[in-house]
């Protein structure tokens, strides 16, 4: 066995010091910004003696709120760096004409579309959204955390376990050239002989985990841990959102998790599921990860519907129109997006009764977003609307959505999409749908519920820079690609031919720089905020003269959420306490039984992290070694039988005196 | 103004916002959130099963279903596996009765049918290698060895629970929290009996017709 591996390989397998990209300055340069940023953040930690805190309030922590807002943040830090790639983009597209080669070779420029497709997907959208439902779902429905506390504490871990990962991959190695979703043969052992598809299916995978355990989570919770009272038909409209979102994610990662692995059998073993030869089929793996695909992009949108649902009722003074359609609607986009699939392959061939069949399912999508939107409108009309900022980017993203949504039912068409499959008018529709409701809805959603999280207001003007340099900017960026879509100029270019096009290039550089802004400024508006948080303070827990059970406790809630676990009458639970004169119980305080932190998770998740390195890099001790640890932790964790406790009736008796100070204060 | 009205209508009513007194209740999540988790690995297995279909009859010039298949091994192997869902069903009845000794019996039994299984399966695949049937030869048989492997993977995680469990039970008696995880595992036993059924059925039976 020694003879033909040297012992390098042994204890390093094919990682060695050429991994380390020190001949490109873009990497250099970013590494030491990185480190450089990362070793203030942990000298900060450090020197505030804050490690003991860090791990035991938060790390640890089985707290749904604490554990959404772990969620939220790393969400907006994988945020900054996809951006980053956007910029990158953006402006090597805006110099790279004919004799000009621009900045980035095109084995760098394939790599950085694909980690920002990667990332804005799994690490900044799909966090961002699960953290929400996280921290928003059981407040909702009366609960005081979810079903599985440990789990949940868990999933975090791996989707953060995963997102270092793709880190990783920028400074140790490299990240696929292939695109977002890694079609083969491109991403076989033939073609990507590299790191950088294994860097990429392990993350997922891990990552995959994550999500898969939290979405079995929020089912088990919405289903079996609501308040009394609170029938199927009362639940507010984000949970019946989180709801179908997760039933999504229960129903498609276990697709995109067996297809992965095929691929990696590909990878590693040297099978033929998707080789060309030996009876390989390709197009199956196009197939079976639009299988999962598709509905993720609802998995996605689903939670900002409900987001926006919530804001338009508050924020207009009125029970959201058309309740029960909007359920009925939710459903029914949950159920079609499992018939959609193919109108991401219509080019594949499949003839003319499969691309009907798959067009007109789509076109059928249409409908029950449609209904949504008129509901909206609906709730609007004669309401006393308050423009705050969720409102306003409420609105921004109903103008916005619109556009999107027709430019994807154009896309439906089977003859249309033959010219535009592929093309930028593509990339635009895709970012219309995803900025203008993803990320529009993640941000109102962010000014709304933040002084819940924290017990103060994000600091409105700021917010509203944020908010116009964004939709401008969007505008700006995307517009153009529509038109130069059109003209047929494809997607995953590093250089352009024909001069005439760069004006557009520059266009959406443009829009680029002003949403650049708008990010610096989202950032400034969290740090002004923390700043000036007296001036912005929420004693009262209902900043916004909110409908739903989450504005029923303080600003941020105890820990048990409730003292006493609410009775619910009508689906705007709080409104309906409110108008019939609810007081507030301040006797009778009963101990309360909760869940203990658990080192488990993180240390459960950092070993899969490192099994995933030492798999990526064919160290295959580690990975043995790794994995023979996160089975053996798992088993020791299973001896743990004492995993909650009560906190004590006093404890309730002094947290929820000092909410009766508050209150009186206000 | 109607709304005023209204509010003070129902004002009078009384209604109970909160629960004053509040039992623990100790109705647990983890069947319906096993369940959950069992039909989401059934979607792994969904997808496994579908890349049998396409890729079933690709056998790139090598040998098919019919050429390898031992239908004889296989039926007393299919035969370890079914045994192994009675004893377990043995087990929980003990279970129900309270009976810890004949729990721990019928568990161990448990273990040894599924570890028949395993080695049945083992010796197969070994025998299919030791053929040039390897996974990499054709698609065929990339995707028999990862449906029938992935299987096989499952079975392997459900004997060492299986182990831990009955540590468990030895360590603490058939508590509740011990009542409970048996009950998680004898459905995940019992699901990959079914896939089974549907491997042995597709994959074996339905592989050796011409």
């Amino acid at each position: 066995m020694f003879s033909g591996h040297s012992l390098q390989q042994i204890l390093f397998g094919r990682l060695t010091l050429e991994a380390i990209p020190y001949h490109d300055p873009i990497l250099v340069v970013t590494f030491i910004g990185v480190a450089i940023g990362g070793l203030v953040v942990l000298g900060a930690i450090t020197w505030l003696g804050a490690w003991g805190y860090l791990w035991r309030e938060w790390f640890t922590s089985i707290d749904h709120k604490k554990i959404g807002i772990m969620y939220m943040i790393l969400g907006i830090v994988m945020l900054l760096r996809g951006f980053a790639d956007a910029l990158l983009m953006r402006a090597q597209q805006s110099v790279a004409f004919g004799a000009n080669e621009g900045f980035l070779p095109p084995h760098h420029y394939d790599q950085i579309f694909t980690a920002h497709g990667v990332i804005m997907i799994f690490f900044v959208a799909m966090p961002l959204v699960t953290g929400f439902m996280n921290y928003v779902v059981p407040l909702q429905i009366g609960a005081r955390d979810v079903s599985f506390p440990f789990l949940n504490n868990f999933s975090f871990w791996m989707t953060a376990s995963g997102a270092i990962l793709v880190m990783m991959s920028l400074f140790v190695g490299e990240f696929a050239r292939t695109g977002w979703l890694a079609y083969p043969p491109l991403s076989g052992p033939a073609y990507s002989p590299g790191v950088g598809v294994d860097y990429y299916l392990w993350a997922l995978q891990i990552a995959g985990v994550g999500t898969t355990l939290s979405g079995i989570n929020l089912v088990a919770t919405i289903v079996k841990m609501r308040a009394p009272g609170m029938t199927m038909m009362k639940i507010p409209v984000f949970t019946w959102t989180a709801l179908c979102t997760n039933v999504l994610i229960v129903a498609t990662f276990p697709v995109l998790a067996a297809t992965l692995a095929l691929l990696t059998l590909d990878r590693y073993v040297g099978t033929n599921f998707f080789s060309n030869d030996l009876g390989g089929n390709a197009m199956m793996y196009v197939n079976l990860i639009w299988i999962w695909g598709h509905p993720e992009v609802y998995i996605l949108i689903l939670p900002a519907f409900g987001i926006f649902s919530e804001v338009v009722s508050t924020f207009s003074g009125k029970r959201l129109f058309g309740y029960t359609s909007m359920v009925y609607a939710t459903v029914c986009i949950t159920i079609l997006s499992y018939l959609v699939w193919l109108h991401h392959f219509f080019t594949m061939g499949s003839g003319a009764s499969v691309n009907s069949f798959f067009g007109i399912t789509t076109m059928i999508i249409s409908i029950p977003t449609g209904a949504k939107i008129f509901n909206w409108l609906f709730t609007m009309y004669r309401g006393r609307i308050r423009f705050e900022l969720p409102m306003m980017w409420t609105i921004a993203f109903m103008l916005t959505f619109v556009i999107g949504g027709m430019t994807g039912v154009l896309l439906a068409v089977p003859p249309a999409d033959f010219i535009l499959h592929n093309s930028l008018f593509l990339v635009a529709h895709f970012h219309n749908v995803i900025i203008g409701g993803v990320v529009f809805g993640m941000f109102a959603g962010i000014a709304y519920w933040f002084p819940k999280a924290f017990g103060f207001k994000l600091d409105p003007f700021w917010g509203k820079c944020s908010f116009w340099f964004w939709v401008i900017g969007f505008y700006f960026a995307f517009m153009p690609l529509y038109v130069l879509g059109l003209m047929g100029v494809t997607r995953r270019l590093n250089r352009f031919e024909d001069p005439s096009l760069q004006i557009w290039f520059l266009l959406a550089a443009f829009g680029a720089i002003l949403i650049a802004l708008g990010i610096a400024c989202f950032l400034i508006q969290i740090v002004v905020s923390i700043r000036d948080r007296e001036r912005l303070r929420d004693t009262t827990g209902d900043p916004w003269g909110g409908r739903t059970l989450e504005w029923s406790t303080s600003s941020p809630p105890p820990n048990y959420n409730f003292a006493f676990t609410p009775v619910i009458h009508d689906h705007d639970a709080w409104y309906d306490m409110k108008r019939r004169g609810y007081e507030r119980p301040l006797t009778g305080f009963r101990p309360i039984h909760m869940p203990h932190n658990t080192w488990a998770g993180i240390v459960l998740a950092g070993l899969a992290m490192v099994c995933g390195f030492a798999l990526i890099w064919y160290i295959w001790w580690l990975a043995a070694l790794s994995f023979a640890a996160i089975i053996a932790t798992t088993i020791a964790h299973t001896f743990n039988y004492d995993r909650d406790y009560h906190i004590p009736a006093e404890e309730v008796v002094r947290a929820e005196e000092e909410r009766t100070r508050l209150l009186g204060r206000a | 103004m109607s709304e005023h009205v209204k509010a003070a209508a129902t004002a009078a009513e009384p209604v109970d916002f909160y629960v004053r007194d509040e039992h623990e209740h100790q109705e647990s999540s983890t069947t319906l959130g096993f369940w959950i988790y069992l039909m989401s690995d059934c979607l792994i297995f969904a997808v496994l099963f579908a890349t049998y279909g396409v890729l079933g009859r690709s056998y790139a010039a090598g040998p098919s279903g019919a050429d390898l298949f031992d239908l004889t091994l296989v039926a007393v192997n299919t035969a370890m596996l079914l045994l192994s869902s009675i004893t377990f069903g043995f087990a929980m009845l003990a279970m129900d009765r309270n009976d810890t000794r004949t729990t721990q019996i019928w568990l161990a039994v448990t273990g040894l049918f599924g570890l028949a299984f395993l080695g049945i399966e083992l010796y197969e695949f070994s025998h299919l290698i030791h053929q040039g049937a390897t996974p990499q030869r054709s698609a065929f048989l990339s995707a028999f060895f990862a449906l029938v492997g992935t299987h096989g993977l499952h079975v392997a995680f459900g004997i060492l629970w299986l182990v831990t469990l009955m540590a468990q039970v030895h360590q603490r008696g058939l508590i509740a929290a011990n009542r409970r995880r048996l009950m998680c595992l004898s459905m995940f036993w019992h699901f990959l009996d079914v896939v089974w059924i549907g491997v042995f059925t597709f994959v074996y039976l339905m592989g050796v017709l011409p």
